[in-house]
């Protein structure tokens, strides 16, 4: 279908101020997605702000650009929500999310919250466990033949280790990817990824709201956590509930996908792999180094609160502008062999997980379940050997894949 | 040009020129200044960008914010009056010369 549909933005190509570029490839069509980085490239190259034709509304892509948004809450916001669909103008598919899609002041009352119980601080009392668990996991897969790195791994250790951290109940766990599928497509466009995910969802939402309530989350844990917020009257009961679900859409999804990124980096690069495994200490800045070259989280919007001047153009009060971080974590005016896997880089506040006042909130977690992994597998794995090519999941806006077969070949204890 | 002064743990002097408006963590990642990790890169997450606002300067800084509040409970080095997390601080065009110590660790 060639329809354009220009009600969604306000502008039209044709009424564009003077030195906008125009792009006309799909973001979310298959054939981006399957490797979106030459499209990327060619949006920073056609200039730091353009006009995404499809969708009707501007996009960003270039590090400085991206960072120049999304610090700049007063004339960007999330209010109108952080997908392509305007909250101010149209009828969002559930209700907008008090911490992602709201503004100050009332952000920062539910963010103080959130980013306490997921601040350093309170997870250092996790990572034993964590580790504990990440350990056994790893040696179960080195001793069988073959095994499913994004199923096995990838999906199993979150789906463990924060599941618990969150409260949850262990059986129905797999009611929880197709939500956090749902959630992300629908940062992007109705299309049809969109309306075969929501047909999916199923049970999945009853399931979900069920687990959200007090009485079913264990003691100390984020949810139990959230509620006594909610006792203390720093935000509602209704608020603690809407928090917990927060997590649950938020902080899986994202963390699968990471992981599975990180699966496949190292089974096409050995060399790489080579390097975090005889030097472990490396692993967390490696993980940054996977968030920056296969950033996890592509691209959600902002909206101009007011007619506002961005990198010379002068945009309208609510227009949609597509931020695409994972662009900037290409961009070469910033990186240097922006397009290299190189796992020694020093990171260098790479947006993987946004910047500014939105930034993610799950960021300390995700991290410290990525690198405990990947120590994991370093103290145990010699290479990861893939069997065969793995298998990407199309989603509106999170990258991972949904298969890799994988043989990890146990490290010669005798050896060395 | 407002100036920031960085005192790193060293005891080291750096004074930097900046924009009205410049950030105090970006303008020390970006300046090769020791001692700020930041490894959150400016979402009030990690609490690896803490430093020590000197008194001078101090007042025009608008205060420790709600946020910056929690995470300043997660600091690696002790909790002062006088601690700020760098990336919540934007050095506007009245302050002329802002002086901020790098306490010796972050993390
Ligand atoms: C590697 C894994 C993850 C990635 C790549 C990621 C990415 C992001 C990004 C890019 C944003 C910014 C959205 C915006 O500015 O509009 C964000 C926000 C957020 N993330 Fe994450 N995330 C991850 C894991 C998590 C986890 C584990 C949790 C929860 C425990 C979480 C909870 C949140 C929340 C609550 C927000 C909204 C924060 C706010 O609006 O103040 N994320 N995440
Ligand atoms: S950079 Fe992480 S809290 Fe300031």
């Amino acid at each position: 279908m060639s329809q354009v549909d220009y009600e969604i933005g306000k502008a039209r190509p044709d009424q564009l101020p003077p030195g906008v570029p125009v792009i006309t490839f799909d973001p979310y069509s298959d054939e981006v997605m399957s490797n979106p980085y030459p499209y990327y490239q060619e949006l920073r190259e056609a200039g730091p702000i353009v006009w995404m034709q499809k969708y009707g509304t501007y996009a960003v892509g270039s590090y400085g650009s991206v960072i120049r948004v999304l610090t700049d809450h007063e004339s960007f916001c999330s209010s109108a929500g952080v997908g392509l669909t305007n909250f101010h103008t149209e009828t969002p598919w559930r209700k907008p999310s008090i911490i992602l899609e709201v503004d100050p002041p009332e952000h920062s009352r539910t963010r103080k919250v959130f980013s306490r119980i997921l601040s350093p601080r309170s997870l250092n009392k996790l990572r034993e466990r964590f580790e504990q668990e990440a350990h056994a996991m790893v040696s179960r897969l080195v001793s069988r033949e073959v095994c499913d790195g994004v199923r096995d791994l990838a999906e199993a250790y979150p789906l463990k280790v924060f599941a618990d951290a969150v409260g949850l109940p262990p059986d129905g766990r797999e009611h929880l990817l197709p939500y956090g599928d749902m959630v992300f497509n629908a940062f992007g466009p109705q299309n049809d990824r969109f309306r075969e995910c929501l047909a999916r969802l199923g049970p999945s939402i009853a399931w979900i709201t069920e687990v959200c309530q007090r009485e079913n989350l264990s003691k100390g844990s984020f949810g139990a956590e959230l509620y006594a917020a909610a006792d203390a009257g720093e935000i509602t009961h209704e608020e603690a509930g809407m928090l917990v679900r927060t997590m649950l859409s938020a902080g899986l999804d994202t963390t699968i996908f990471t992981l599975g990124n990180a699966l496949v980096c190292f089974a096409r690069h050995p060399h790489q792999w080579a390097i975090v495994r005889d030097n472990p200490a490396i692993a967390r800045q490696a993980i940054e180094e996977v968030l920056r070259y296969d950033s996890t989280f592509h691209s959600y919007y902002r909206t101009a609160t007011r007619p506002v001047t961005l990198d010379g153009v002068q945009l309208d009060k609510n227009q949609k502008i597509l931020v695409l971080i994972a662009s900037a974590n290409r961009d070469s005016s910033h990186w240097s062999s922006a397009d290299t896997f190189d796992v020694r880089r020093k990171p260098a506040a790479n947006l993987a997980f946004g910047t500014g006042i939105h930034g993610c909130a799950g960021q300390m977690i995700a991290r410290l379940e990525a690198e405990i992994v990947l120590k994991a597998l370093a103290s145990q794995v010699e290479r990861l050997e893939a069997l065969g090519e793995p298998e990407l999941h199309f989603n509106n806006t999170v990258r991972g894949y949904s298969s890799l077969p994988l043989r990890l070949v146990a490290k010669d204890r005798k050896g060395k | 040009m407002p100036t920031i002064v960085y005192i790193e743990p060293d005891g080291q002097r750096k004074a930097i020129q900046v924009e009205a408006g410049a950030n105090v963590m970006r303008t020390a990642v970006g300046n090769g200044v020791d001692g700020i990790v930041a490894e959150c890169g400016g979402a009030a997450m990690c609490a690896t960008c803490h430093v020590y606002v000197a008194e001078e300067g101090a007042e025009l800084l608008p205060p420790v914010g709600e946020v910056e509040n929690e995470m300043l409970e997660s600091a690696a080095a002790e909790r002062r009056d006088s601690s700020r997390l760098s990336c919540q601080l934007n050095v506007t065009s009245h302050i002329e010369t802002l002086v901020v110590r790098i306490p010796d660790r972050q993390m």
